[in-house]
């Protein structure tokens, strides 16, 4: 087991130095973040004076040693635009993206796998019909001509709801979070509606795929047989087997519906992570893309090591059969 | 219940009396063969051409729904955007682009990711773990930001876009195919089959692959859809195509500004169309799992 | 004591192409402690008449008419808790594939104190001893260490003798094993067989061993009931219908089966005798004996479906029965 985690963490250095690498030349090849900075007008020499502030005069390998040099201390540059550590500008914003992603995740998960259950279950029923109906509606939608429609509904028609901005925080744990009372709460409903019906729709589909399939095999007629009462058979015989494909779409999905906050985060004007990137990738303040991107990887594959530990420990053919 | 009496049907009627036994599906399929129709016939049926700049005129700007041309000649069913086009046919030209996308990114990144993941389970070893950690690499890193960063790299275009859009998604097809080839892989029958020196490509062709099927057209159906919704979401953005061919994506990015102000026939009605589009992929492809899947024993 | 009595059970299914009367008029009984062979190929409805005991038929499957008595209590149309609540514990079942019938991501442990759990209030150390006691009995080596490892780990055999464990966990007076034995390698399946009749036997369970194959039946039955197109086509004490069977889709059984195709002078006869034709399908059956097709006996008589007449403790459904010895 530890040899696994160690050999994940090689990997995961690995991917962020590619990771590095790549976005660090590919913005390279974009253009002259100076040109986007300073004044129009500026001269020359204005020019000269900007590049070599920002230390964008020296050979591109030079810089990028300079980044890496950095980014071994956590240190991944200064924005362009913002003048302060890429990274700080990052964590600033990171706690707002991730609440919404979380908001997002569980409203999906805990109204999709119930709904998914019942429809597998009793798939004639006029419940599950419709349930299976408006997920494939969900699943269909395109998630920003939602939220467009989302504001257009909720907050100028019926003005139930806030349409843009983020709630007052409070301080948790050291970080600003704003969902955990109604005030902050609000403001979060509608992009988190937005980023969870897509997956809601997803989830509902597959765990219903998933029941058809599996109450189908013949471990569940033997469960049966033996007399184990019906939430039993479901509840754990069932559920269980469910359980280990349906982790690893979570998994994915969580990472997915952070970055995909890219999108949410412009139309409900949600002062995140992704907002920023977006801004910084047409300012070409690369320290900041870069360092966000660095952000996301390593959050991705930290995802993606406790889906791996979550199937092995799930699924007793995997663990076992890797010490073969 | 076996019998030999049974009337013999060629797989291929059965598979489409199954299909068939979901309305919904057929419904689907209907809106599908519609959309692809209006998409090929584009040119044919709109009432005005879009991109013709020389009959725009300006003074049909943001006409609402159902209102005639200031200079006669026709009626603007869907009304008007911002410089006056006529939204049906801008919806039509729209449609073409979003679908012709959609599809061939979708159709060279499953060839390309189906092969890469059943090879690297049939060949295994360090072909399969490099694979597969460019494979995870690949997936930890968000569709929408992999096609941004590309895009801004690549600058606008079509073929630009496709090549973005196939680059997010070749990961996700291999990843399903090397699962499913997986668990043929490690099915007795396969050890058998070496055993006797079977031809490798003889084990991958009829008996890995065929098993990874199903899942990847699943996952196919699945990811033509959502390519389909990324470009459009990439257009809104600001990125990938050119405004001289705007997809759905950029016909609603278009009309965003006029929504507050009560103009929401620029926006909404090409976000019906690609709803549509996507809802009627999702409707064919669904009843496709279920009539493909194996465990469903029908 | 009769433990059980079918009589006249009829099981359907509605599939796309019209009604599949799996079952249809299966009657028998069964004492305490005695064994039944229920034999038949695939498609006779062996297994949906086993399935149907238990009331384990899901839709579209139904059944539709007859009664299924135990120990005296009927069982047709009880509500799903009294089933369940006899399931497992008066009246236990085996399944073929023991690879699929055991969950594969549940231990073994998990799924055997599960067992007795679901049917007595003991704590889960008391419901653990008796799991590593029955798999003692069927002869797993060092149960103790082997409870907690997963069906995987297991191969063909051992998974059919848990499966066997934990349907004896809770002394049932009813086990029905559905072609147990079939998915496995011959010398495991001589093994299987002599304990399970070892098993019954101390145990004082009454089997019924669903198969296609007679020569199993033929060391371990009592009793043998022979079925075709959903129905019992013979039935009698083993041995009287083993020597001298009197419906011929019974003779034509036995002698397709290789080991009785010797002549009398002992040598292998030369072509193994096999049943023309093949089974009908189920849901387009003309009127009359199913078997008619089939048999070289065959009249006018037989377009009417026969009754099973008993005669000295056997019973045939045969206008024309084998009636001598033949050797």
């Amino acid at each position: 087991m530890t040899v696994f985690i160690l050999r994940r963490l090689m990997q995961t250095l690995l991917v962020l130095a590619a990771t590095s690498l790549l976005v660090f030349f590919g913005l390279y090849v974009i253009g002259d973040p100076v040109e986007i900075l300073v004044n129009p007008v500026a001269d020359e020499v204005e020019k000269a004076r900007a590049r070599a502030a920002l230390g964008l005069d020296k050979p591109i390998i030079e810089q990028y040693w300079v980044f890496l040099k950095g980014a071994v201390t956590g240190e991944l540059g200064t924005s362009f635009v913002f003048g302060r550590p890429a990274m700080e500008v990052i964590l600033e914003r990171m706690p707002a993206t991730l609440e919404l992603a979380f908001l997002a995740m569980v409203m999906a998960v805990a109204l999709g796998v119930p709904l998914g259950l019942y429809a597998g279950l009793r798939p004639n029923s006029w419940p599950a019909k419709t349930i299976m109906a408006a997920s494939i509606v969900g699943f269909s939608l395109p998630t920003f001509w939602v939220g467009l429609l989302l504001i257009l509904v909720f907050a100028v028609q019926l003005g139930w709801l806030p349409s843009t901005g983020r709630g007052p925080t409070q301080e948790v744990l050291g970080l600003q979070i704003s969902i955990l009372h109604w005030e902050g709460l609000k403001y979060a409903l509608l992009p988190a509606l937005n980023l969870a019906l897509f997956k809601l729709s997803l989830i509902i589909r597959l765990t219903r795929a998933q029941v058809r399939e599996q109450s189908l095999l013949d471990y569940i007629k033997f469960a049966r047989a033996k007399g184990l009462p019906r939430h039993r058979v479901i509840g754990v015989h069932l559920l269980k087997n469910i359980l280990i494909p349906l982790i690893t779409v979570i998994g994915l999905e969580l990472g997915s519906v952070i970055a995909f906050a890219v999108v949410t985060e412009t139309i409900f004007a949600w002062p995140g992570m992704g907002k920023l990137v977006i801004d910084s990738i047409f300012q070409l303040d690369r320290p900041v893309v870069v360092a966000y991107l660095m952000m996301i990887v390593f959050m991705f594959i930290l995802i993606n090591l406790v889906v791996d530990l979550a199937y092995s420990a799930l699924d007793p053919r995997v663990r076992l059969a890797e010490h073969r | 219940m076996s019998g030999a009496a049974v009337p013999v049907e060629s797989p291929l009627r059965r598979f489409c009396a199954q299909f068939a036994e979901s309305r919904l599906a057929l419904v689907g399929l209907a809106m599908l063969v519609a959309v692809v129709l209006v998409a090929l016939l584009a040119p044919v049926i709109s009432p005005q051409n879009p991109y013709d700049l020389g009959k725009l005129d300006l003074m049909d700007a943001r006409l609402p729904p159902g209102e005639p041309a200031a200079g006669g000649g026709m009626t603007y069913l869907l009304g008007t955007d911002g410089q006056g086009r006529d939204m049906l046919s801008a919806i039509f030209y729209g449609l073409r682009v979003s679908l012709y996308v959609g599809v061939a990114s979708g159709v060279i990144a499953l060839t390309l990711g189906a092969v890469l993941g059943v090879l690297a389970a049939y060949v295994g070893g360090r072909f399969e773990a490099v694979l597969m950690r460019i494979v995870d690499i690949q997936l930890g890193f968000p569709a929408i930001l992999v096609a941004l960063i590309l895009l801004a790299v690549l600058g606008k275009g079509v073929d630009k876009i496709i090549i973005a859009l196939v680059a997010v998604q070749w990961a996700y097809y291999a990843r399903t195919a090397r699962s499913a080839a997986l668990v043929e892989r490690n099915k007795e029958y396969i050890e058998a089959a070496r055993g006797l020196k079977l031809s490798p490509v003889r084990i991958v062709l009829r008996h890995l692959l065929p098993n990874a099927l199903p899942p990847l057209i699943v996952v196919g159906t699945v990811q033509v859809a959502h390519a389909i919704a990324l470009e459009a979401t990439l257009s809104f953005l600001g990125l990938g195509l050119p405004t001289t061919e705007p997809s759905l994506g950029l016909l609603i990015a278009n009309g965003y500004e006029y929504l507050l102000s009560g103009k929401y026939w620029i926006s909404v009605y090409p976000g019906v169309a690609l709803l549509l589009t996507i809802l009627s992929i999702n409707l064919v492809g669904d009843q496709l799992r279920d009539v493909l899947n194996p465990r469903l024993a029908r | 004591m009769t433990l059980l009595v079918v009589d006249d059970l009829q099981t359907e299914f509605a599939t796309r192409d019209g009604v599949l009367r799996a079952v249809q008029g299966v009657s028998f009984a069964l004492a305490r402690g005695q064994v039944l062979g229920l034999v038949g190929e695939s498609g006779s409805g062996k297994s949906v008449t086993g399935f149907s005991i238990l009331g384990l038929i899901d839709p579209p499957g139904r059944i539709s008419g007859g009664s299924v008595k135990f120990d005296g209590q009927e069982l047709v149309g009880q509500p799903e808790n009294t089933l369940r609540r006899l399931r497992g514990k008066r009246i236990a079942m085996i399944f073929q594939d023991p690879m699929m019938t055991l969950n594969p991501v549940l231990s073994i442990e998990t799924q055997m104190v599960e067992t007795v759990l679901a049917h007595e209030r003991v704590g889960r150390v008391v419901a653990r001893e008796r799991a590593i006691e029955s798999l003692g009995r069927v002869g797993i080596a060092e149960p103790a260490a082997r409870l907690p490892q997963y069906p995987h780990q297991f191969s063909g055999g051992m998974r059919q003798r848990v499966a066997i464990a934990i349907a004896l966990l809770n002394r049932p007076d009813l086990v029905i094993a559905d072609e147990p034995t079939t998915a496995l390698d011959v010398t495991v399946q001589g093994q299987i067989l002599y304990e399970m009749q070892k098993l019954v036997r101390e145990a004082g369970s009454a089997l019924i061993w669903i198969t296609h194959d007679l020569a199993v039946i033929a060391g371990l039955a009592d009793r043998v009931a022979v079925m075709y197109a959903g129905r019992i086509v013979e039935e009698g004490p083993v041995a009287a219908v083993l020597d001298a069977p009197r419906h011929p889709y019974t003779r034509g059984l036995l002698d397709s089966v290789p080991a009785n195709n010797v002549a009398a002078d002992g040598t292998q006869a030369r072509r193994l005798r096999q049943i023309p034709g093949m089974t009908p399908s189920l849901l387009k059956l003309a009127p009359g004996c199913a078997f008619r097709e089939r048999c070289d006996r065959a009249d006018a008589a037989c377009a009417q479906m026969p009754d099973l007449r008993a005669a000295g403790g056997r019973s045939v459904r045969c206008v024309h029965p084998l009636a001598e010895q033949i050797a």
